[in-house]
């Protein structure tokens, strides 16, 4: 016999979770007593709410396994709300578990009293109120079975105070199944289609494998690669995509789309053929205008979710289904074809190719004297990981450049906020990750606009020992709001600049019993931050001015093809 | 083009407002929304009509299928379908009038379905259409109030909407 709250508890360790994400207050004490009774399931106390949601998305992103949350009524659950709509972006698996206020003063305004199951509607893919102690276990199976299969998400699961009582007790069954009648995520795709769609790409002249984040995701990167190396195809990954092919290869064009680079985009452009996987034609991608988005294309969609299929651009050939077994399929059917790929032609194409690649679009001009330009940050970073750290990242320039020059050759490396864009989700999601993997290298990227969305976790970070290392590129302003500010609004640079009330970042490192390194000098950007990675047990924050004037290139023009971008601040295409 | 949609949805608490979220938070319209249980009182059909081009709609279906509790839906307009609205309207009926309107409601085959010295409550079902129809057809009269169901509706033939 169990009260509610041990059930909770007792039905995640059940679900395999041993590590949860959370803050306490009035309407889950019963349950934080809960955890205090027992040791197989951990907790990791954040410094507010949005972090516990964000560490969870980044431990989830991670692992691949659901992060859990816990938080409590009202306030707490408002706080997680923009960690939640983060890991709904990004299709994220996820449970949330907000406390309520016990069920007979439900509507009466109680203390901390929020309507969460509708604050978080819009932003979850399902939810579950607990009306009663022995629905527990159920409802955990459910949320778990939900947050994980089909398209990933967050669910949450409100539950009132005195649903975890202590003093009630009830027999506990962990259920083998979920059953969910009106739900049944697809487990294969149409073979018709994949049959109708192996077929085209491999009659294609100039394809192209255009990878989103749904191969990371779906633990597609493998099969993709295999099968992008026995067609050899040109393949471009998006920003959520990024690691799902490795980025060194031959193969690969870069990341496309806004700030992608110039091969990849004009590769699309001008395909003929392009196969879309676990991508959503995100307006990142498009750019405003989708009719001028890649005329001559035949589109080929695999996508787990039905509703992403000719949501904006629309599919030629659809395929619902899961990246790995539509993946596999696929292999076997290219395998067995009769159809010899026009070898000509693909040299012909990849001649193309090359030429544009030949631009070096990423070229990084040195700045005059000591000078450093965020990218050399990257490169640096990189070269010092060799390439072969986990890297989270914040919101902006910053997460751009990452993205641009950390060359990710494994999946589930890169961690940002791509769909919502959450500025303080670095930070908090380094701590996920790093909780996962204690022995890797952790960096989270970030700028001193966004890691002061989330400086808090600082304090986590030092209770939980974790030696994550902050790359600040701290170029004293909002810099993709300059940028755009620059070349929108005539330079006027409206509430993006801050340079004289800047914390110092070594003091406040230290303050909160980290370490702090402030890099000033190109001459010594990549001895300093060898030093820094040198320094294995501690939380390094190396804060590096950057030059502040610096934009990100690539960048697409506003309701252009994908063939129009602005290469540098003087040059187009 | 106008299309009718109808769905099997859990009877949970919070459902119904997973549905009409949906249409508010990606912007499609809802014209009219009837709710109930039916015989299997763990499910609900709701019957929505909503405006839209085939892109739009499909869009609609898709992410009303990807809602957790919704079991099932069709979309009827595809197909050979009955529709059937409930409307009540008080009108006022004094003077000549008063003949006028029980004409005018016969004609459409109302019923009256409560009086006064003043006016009549009539009672009429059909097609969403023909209570449009009688509204016009009352323009010289004076409207007191108009309650309309929404529409609801059934595949013809042996089409089913069931789990």
């Amino acid at each position: 016999m169990l009260s509610g709250g041990d059930m909770l508890i007792r039905a995640l360790h059940d679900e395999g979770v041993d590590l949860i994400f959370g803050y306490p207050g009035g309407a889950v004490l019963h349950i934080y007593d809960a955890i205090f009774n027992q040791d197989k399931v951990d907790h990791v106390l954040v410094r507010h709410e949005q972090a516990a949601t964000h560490a969870a998305d980044g431990y989830a992103r991670a692992t691949g396994r659901p992060g859990v949350v816990l938080v409590t009524s009202g306030p707490g659950a408002t706080n997680a709300i923009t960690g939640i709509a983060t890991a709904y972006m990004d299709s994220i698996p996820m449970v949330v578990i907000s406390g309520q206020v016990t069920r007979d003063s439900i509507g009466l305004d109680a203390f901390q009293e929020t309507d969460m199951i509708g604050v978080s509607r819009p932003v979850v893919k399902h939810s579950f109120m607990v009306q009663k102690a022995e629905d527990i276990p159920m409802v955990v199976k459910q949320a778990f079975h939900i947050a994980t299969s089909g398209r990933p998400g967050p669910v949450v699961i409100d539950i009132p105070k005195d649903v975890t009582d202590p003093g009630e007790t009830f027999p506990y069954e962990y259920p083998e199944t979920a059953k969910i009648r009106s739900y049944s995520p697809p487990t294969k795709g149409h073979s018709g289609q994949i049959k109708k769609a192996v077929e085209i790409l491999m009659n294609a002249k100039k394809p192209i494998i255009y990878s989103g984040g749904g191969v990371v995701m779906g633990d597609g990167a493998e099969l993709l690669t295999k099968l992008a190396q026995k067609l050899g195809y040109p393949v471009t990954n998006t920003l959520m995509g990024l690691g799902a092919y490795p980025a060194t290869d031959k193969q690969f064009v870069g990341m496309l789309g806004m700030h992608g680079t110039y091969e990849a985009n004009m590769s699309m452009n001008d395909a003929d053929v392009i196969l879309a996987i676990g991508a959503r034609f995100d307006d990142r991608v498009t750019n405003s205008d989708v009719s001028k988005f890649c005329p001559d294309a035949t589109i080929l969609h695999v996508d787990i979710d039905p509703a992403a299929i000719s949501k904006t651009v629309t599919a030629h050939v659809p395929i619902v289904g899961p990246v790995v077994p539509v993946l596999e399929e696929m292999l076997e059917q290219v395998n067995a074809s009769k159809v010899q790929i026009d070898e000509e032609a693909l040299a012909a194409w990849w001649k193309k190719i090359d030429h544009w690649r030949e631009r070096d679009s990423l070229a990084v001009t040195p700045a005059e004297g000591e000078v450093i330009k965020p990218q050399q940050v990257i490169q640096a970073l990189y070269k010092v990981t060799n390439g072969d750290a986990y890297i989270t990242s914040d919101v902006g320039q910053h997460q751009m450049f990452a993205a641009q020059y950390y060359h990710f050759d494994k999946p589930r490396r890169w961690i940002n906020s791509g769909g919502l864009g959450t500025m303080g989700f670095g930070l908090p999601a380094a701590v996920g990750v790093q909780l996962a993997f204690p022995d890797a290298i952790v960096a989270c990227v970030t700028g001193e606009g966004s890691i002061q969305m989330n400086i808090q976790e600082l304090a986590t970070c030092n209770q939980c020992a974790l030696p994550i290392k902050i790359v600040n590129l701290n170029n004293e302003a909002l810099g993709m709001v300059k940028q755009w500010q620059d070349m929108q609004y005539g330079g006027r640079h409206s509430h993006s600049t801050y340079a004289d009330s800047l914390p110092d970042f070594v003091a406040l490192a230290e303050s909160y019993g980290h370490v702090g390194i402030r890099i000033e000098k190109l001459s010594e950007l990549e001895e300093k931050m060898k030093e820094a990675f040198a320094i294995k047990d501690k939380l390094v924050f190396i804060d590096v001015c950057v030059d502040p004037n610096e934009h990100v290139y690539p960048m697409a023009i506003k309701g252009g093809a994908m063939s129009e971008m602005f290469l540098s601040k003087t040059e187009r295409t | 083009m106008r299309r009718i949609v109808s769905i099997l949805l859990e009877n949970q608490p919070g459902a119904l407002s997973r549905v009409v979220g949906l249409f508010s938070q990606r912007n499609y319209n809802i014209n009219s929304l009837t709710v109930a249980p039916t015989d299997d009182p763990t499910l609900s059909r709701l019957t929505i009509t909503t405006i839209g081009d085939d892109r739009k709609i499909e869009q609609i279906i898709k992410h009303l299928n990807k809602i957790v509790d919704v079991a099932k839906l069709v979309d009827l307009t595809e197909g050979s379908h009955i529709e059937r609205e409930l409307l009540l309207i008080k009108v006022k009926a004094t003077g000549a009038q008063r003949a006028e309107v029980k004409r005018v409601a016969d004609i459409f085959r109302g019923d009256v379905v409560d009086v006064t010295p003043t006016m009549y409550t009539i009672q009429l079902t059909g097609t969403s259409e023909k209570l449009d129809g009688f509204i016009q057809a009352l323009d010289g009269t004076t409207i007191l109030e108009v309650a309309r169901s929404g529409a609801s509706g059934v595949a013809r033939g042996e089409k089913i909407l069931s789990l």
